[in-house]
């Protein structure tokens, strides 16, 4: 499985990083020459086998429905990059330059 | 006793400003405040009743959470983030009487192989320095190493504690997964990451450990098990005990001055009445694969929370998406962008069952691995650290070629269990570690291992 | 319900609509589902953070029992399967109310599946039932609010965190009004197992409509859309009929739909197309390696069964049977937990099944929606049975009781006292009563003639003015009684 241009286009994308034209040649190159090491994987037979899921057989442990919270030693507006009254405040979205839509996350 | 704890702390900082001072300076701490560690140091010594570890100034990692002094993980992203909470480990050393002296530098996000990809610039390798001191937890290897502190936290990933331990000439440990609470621990690759920690010796090590040990209730990962007198499991004695050699880490291509070294370590073990015997962990050379996809996806995953929304610098845009890649395309250096974008790529559509689920399915057959070999009677596995002394800045230049200096190392951290690097000798005077690698939360036998490890070249030398 | 201006009635009468839901439910705990932060509404904002819900480097999350105890009881209620051992996943995505730039959900793995819901009967009296495909636990995400300052949006993390349960049914649904009727159903049975207070306004529940549209007979799915943005029930019911009928217009012109999201738009009255979001939906799930799997033993989960209170379908079957009361009525006591058992504790309390239904129906409800709450409603049960008990025995007359009933909401006096001191007992005194029969016949003459005269018509007319006259003490029937026997003897 190769990876191409696009596809560096649209993982970057996707982790919100900008990666200029003219580093792609080298990226695509250098997670190419990873992956294919990454092929001897699929030689292994794993019918049957369990993907890890977290490390040893430990469950759960839950914590009790009290509080207080971990405490914080500087309020959020002391560390925050931008905030007002108490929100924090981030450009608004493109699609959002006409309020309305509330279209919060899902 | 009096004013113990201060004028410790007085020689690191004195240790610290010779050792990083010119342009050969070793770089190895970031981040200090000298009027407060010397307070904090004060505060110990007026304390009527000691800790475990009462005026021991110590180091951490730069990606440790600490309420005074700067965590940055060696990155741009966090520049002048100072924590508002402290870390499970800090609470704990500090609990103990411990003094933090400073933050150390780091691989940006522990990622790398050579600790050249800090943003605050290369730490070098107190012994030789001209040669890399090992990833991640380089500067806390180097301030060990050369003598500002006896103790200092790492994090382990694959392998982040014990290289730059066998590089710099040291005692490194990786915890069994859980042993030890991640919470305040910047997280890399969640199910990999674990607090480490350097000694001077053994004992230093061991008596960390302690410390810091034993479950948490803020991290849902760390096990309720309970933890023994590491300090106490130096005995001269290993009659009893069985020490495997894994023959897949010790491949024909191996340096046969490095297999040397471990042949005479193995031989001291024996001395001491442990029985060697020859074993197999055939998925041993799937370890780097399986570990560098998972690793990056989790780290994909991890390092989403540096947006520029909460905390951290923020690159100013026009639009929301615009700020969030200015800001992180900015914030992260070239190593981190690249595992960042490989471990989204691993994760995305149509090619998650390939990588990802195949990658933990093969995690599962090297854990299994250990778990055969321990059962059929063996105590410790013996390796070599590292396939390599410490190697010269710039010498490797293919991230692959880079990954397969962790070859030895990353096995324990997928298959979650303890293992310990101790110095065995050198290789043209530059040193070389040796591996213990013990069962799930059984460090007492590994610490065993190590003090006679440890034990026999004193004695030699 | 037939709300749907654009349609024509032959386009859409030849397809059926098929509706799956997707409901998040808020879950009444005190804390988030992985911090101990409040999960209190209206703090100011980002008060209820820490560095969990900020998510700060380092910080990790540790889940909320009491999260799991109420989303199990959801799932037992809905009669899912509670899977023994299930596991958390991080949906990725990038958003500002989104701290950590994934959401802990549940995805291959959820906390229990192959439910199914009641929501009526057919004609044939079957019942309607819709599959519920599973129940998973999830965090809700902040809130981002884009019209509080000009230029930027204001983010508030105080729900970042919360616990929230996914429900997800199949597409059973075949018109807007099961939809509704299931979205009811729902709601009944989380008010009744106190899961939530699934308060569509404060947003403790939610709801996402897949919709599609195929030719009737047809078996295949069609093409869905995916409606949000649902504010109410009846904004569910209006979206569902004019997305579906947008759909048959598209499908009867040979057009193809497209998947994708709509907006409902509650102040328009219209579904929109979502302005795209950016960028594709790769979500990347994969397992939180922060937190290991779920395990709840079969015992626990047993008894969690064990602990369920009767639930709504149960509850209506058991009241036609014991009480014998018509199924209309049974509906409406048995819609929420407290009107049902304030209505039980009246019948206990030794009123007449049929007689207590009709007070509880027809006069605390109208109080009760009058914004007062049954669970402290003034009449206690007991002073409603009694006052029901004295109507029965003819100590007040209907008309007295309502009397009584009004002032007793005031001040929750016992009927009994209130009877005496408003002179509301019915009078039996032989000699008051014909006192005032007296009264009536010398007051009106010209009526009282006739009557004696024979005009039996006249009767109710007396007995309405010595009623009056007795200021509604007088029992009627022995007013009746006497004014016959008069008439009777010509008196």
């Amino acid at each position: 499985m190769a990876i191409g241009p696009d596809d560096v286009r649209h993982v970057a994308a996707l982790a919100r990083l900008a990666v200029p034209e003219r580093q792609l040649p080298e990226l695509v190159s250098q997670l190419n020459g990873i992956l294919s090491h990454m092929d001897a994987l699929a030689k292994v037979k794993t019918v049957g086998v369990m993907p890890a899921a977290g490390v040893g057989d430990a469950a759960m442990p839950l914590r009790t429905d009290i509080g207080p919270p971990i405490p914080l030693a500087r309020p959020l507006d002391s560390f925050a990059p931008q905030s007002r009254d108490g929100f924090l405040l981030v450009p608004r979205l493109a699609t959002h330059e006409s309020a309305g839509d509330d279209e919060s996350s899902e | 006793m009096s004013g113990s704890a201060v004028s410790a702390v007085r020689d690191a900082f004195a240790r610290m400003a010779e050792v990083d001072a010119g342009s050969t300076g070793l770089n190895c701490i970031l981040w200090t405040d000298e009027q407060r560690a010397l307070d904090d140091a004060a505060a110990v010594d007026a304390t009527p009743s000691k800790g475990a570890l009462a005026g021991v100034p110590f180091v951490a990692k730069d990606n440790i959470a600490t309420t005074h002094l700067q965590t940055t993980c060696g990155s741009r992203i966090l520049e002048g983030y100072v924590s508002p909470y402290e870390a499970t480990v800090i609470t704990r050393l500090r609990d103990a009487g411990a003094v933090l002296v400073g933050k150390s530098n780091m691989d940006e996000f522990a990622m790398g192989s050579s600790n050249e990809h800090s943003a605050w610039g290369p730490v070098l390798n107190p012994v030789v320095r001209t040669r890399v001191p090992g990833v991640s937890s380089g500067g806390s290897a180097a301030s060990v190493a050369a003598g500002v502190v006896r103790i200092a936290l790492g994090s382990e990933t694959g392998g982040s504690v014990r290289q730059p331990a066998s590089y710099c000439g040291i005692v490194g440990v990786k915890p069994t997964y859980g042993r030890v609470s991640r919470f305040g621990l910047v997280a890399f690759a969640s199910s990999l990451d674990q607090v480490g920690v350097f000694g001077a010796n053994v004992a230093d090590a061991a008596s960390a450990l302690e410390v810091i040990a034993g479950r948490d209730v803020r991290d849902a990962t760390s096990a309720d098990c309970p933890v023994d007198r590491y300090t106490a499991a130096a005995t001269p004695d290993l009659t009893g005990v069985v020490i495997g050699r894994p023959r897949e880490y010790f491949p024909k291509s191996l340096d046969p001055r490095l297999v040397r070294r471990c042949a005479e370590a193995l031989e001291s073990l024996r001395a001491r009445g442990a029985e060697i015997r020859e074993v197999s962990l055939p998925h041993t050379d799937l370890a780097i694969p399986v570990y560098y996809i998972i690793a990056p996806a989790e780290a994909s995953s991890n390092l989403a929370r540096f947006d520029g929304v909460r905390y951290g610098p923020r690159v100013a845009a026009d639009g929301l998406r615009e700020m969030y890649e200015a800001t992180r395309t900015h914030g992260f250096g070239p190593e981190v962008t690249r595992r960042i974008l490989l471990g989204t790529y691993v994760l995305s559509a149509g090619y998650y069952d390939a990588y990802y689920k195949k990658a933990q399915e093969v995690r599962t057959l090297i854990a299994q691995d250990f778990r055969e070999v321990f059962e059929s009677g063996v105590h410790l596995l013996f390796t070599p650290t590292t396939p390599s002394p410490a190697f010269e800045f710039g010498a490797k230049s293919d991230p692959y070629d880079m990954y397969l200096n962790d070859i030895f190392t990353a096995t324990a951290n997928l298959a979650g269990v303890p293992a310990i690097s101790v110095p065995i000798g050198d290789i043209d005077g530059l040193p070389v570690g040796g591996q213990l690698i013990a069962r799930h939360f059984d460090e007492q036998i590994m610490f065993r291992g190590a003090f006679a490890l440890e034990a026999a070249r004193v004695g030699a030398t | 319900m037939s709300d749907a201006p654009r349609k024509a009635p032959s386009v859409t009468d030849a397809y059926e609509m098929v509706v799956g839901l997707e409901v998040h439910v808020q879950l009444l705990t005190r804390t988030k589902a992985f911090c101990s932060c409040s999960t209190a509404y209206g703090a100011p904002p980002n008060a209820n953070t820490c560095p969990v819900c900020l998510a700060l480097p380092g910080a990790l999350p540790v889940l909320n029992e009491e999260a799991v105890r109420l989303a199990v009881r959801a799932a037992l209620a809905l009669h899912c399967t509670v899977n023994e051992t299930s596991i958390f996943a991080r949906k990725n995505y990038f958003y500002p109310d989104l701290p950590k730039g994934y959401q802990i959900s549940q995805f291959d793995k959820p906390l229990a599946e192959h439910g199914r819901l009641d929501i009526g009967v057919n004609a044939d009296s079957t019942p309607i039932t819709i599959r519920i495909t599973r129940v998973h636990m999830e965090e809700d995400a902040g809130k981002s609010v884009h019209d509080r300052y000009p230029g930027v949006t204001a983010i508030d993390l105080n729900r970042s965190g919360v616990p929230l349960i996914e429900i997800v049914s199949e597409p059973d649904m075949r018109s807007s009004r099961e939809a509704g009727a299931y979205l009811r159903a729902l709601k009944q049975v989380i008010e009744y197992t106190a899961v939530s207070d699934a308060n569509m306004e404060e947003g403790s529940l939610r709801v996402d409509a897949n919709v599609s549209a195929r030719l009737r007979g047809e078996t295949k799915l069609g093409t869905k859309t995916e409606v949000k943005n649902l504010n109410s029930f009846s904004g569910v019911e209006r979206a569902l009929e004019l997305e579906f009928a947008r759909q048959c217009e598209v499908l009867a012109s040979s057009g193809v739909v497209t998947q994708q999201t709509m907006l409902w738009d509650a102040n328009r009255g219209e579904v929109r197309p979502a302005r795209s979001k950016e960028g594709s939906h790769d979500y990347r799930y994969f397992p939180e390696p922060d937190l290991p799997p779920l395990q709840l033993s079969r015992a626990w989960i047993d008894a969690a069964q064990l602990s369920l209170p009767e639930l709504p379908a149960a509850k209506v079957a058991r009241f036609i049977a014991d009480y014998k009361l018509p199924p209309t009525d049974v509906e409406v006591l048995a819609a929420s937990q407290p009107t049902a058992a304030y209505f039980e504790s009246v019948v206990k309390e030794g009123a007449d099944p049929k007689s207590a239904a009709n007070w509880v129906i027809r006069d605390v409800l109208q109080e009760v929606k009058n914004g007062a709450s049954i669970s402290a409603f003034p009449i206690e049960p007991s002073s409603l049975a009694k006052l029901i008990g004295m109507v029965g025995d003819n100590t007040v007359s209907s008309a007295a009781a309502k009397t009584i009933f009004a002032i007793a909401l005031k001040t929750r006096e016992r009927p009994a006292d209130i009877a005496k001191r408003e002179g509301l007992l019915q009078e039996r005194n032989e000699d008051a009563l014909a006192g005032w029969v007296d009264q009536v016949l010398a007051e009106n003459p010209n009526v009282a003639t006739r009557f004696r005269g024979g005009d039996k018509k006249l009767l109710g007319v007396l007995v309405g003015l010595v009623m009056k006259a007795s200021k509604g003490r007088a029992d009627p029937k022995a007013i009746n009684q006497l004014l016959s026997a008069r008439a009777a003897a010509g008196e």
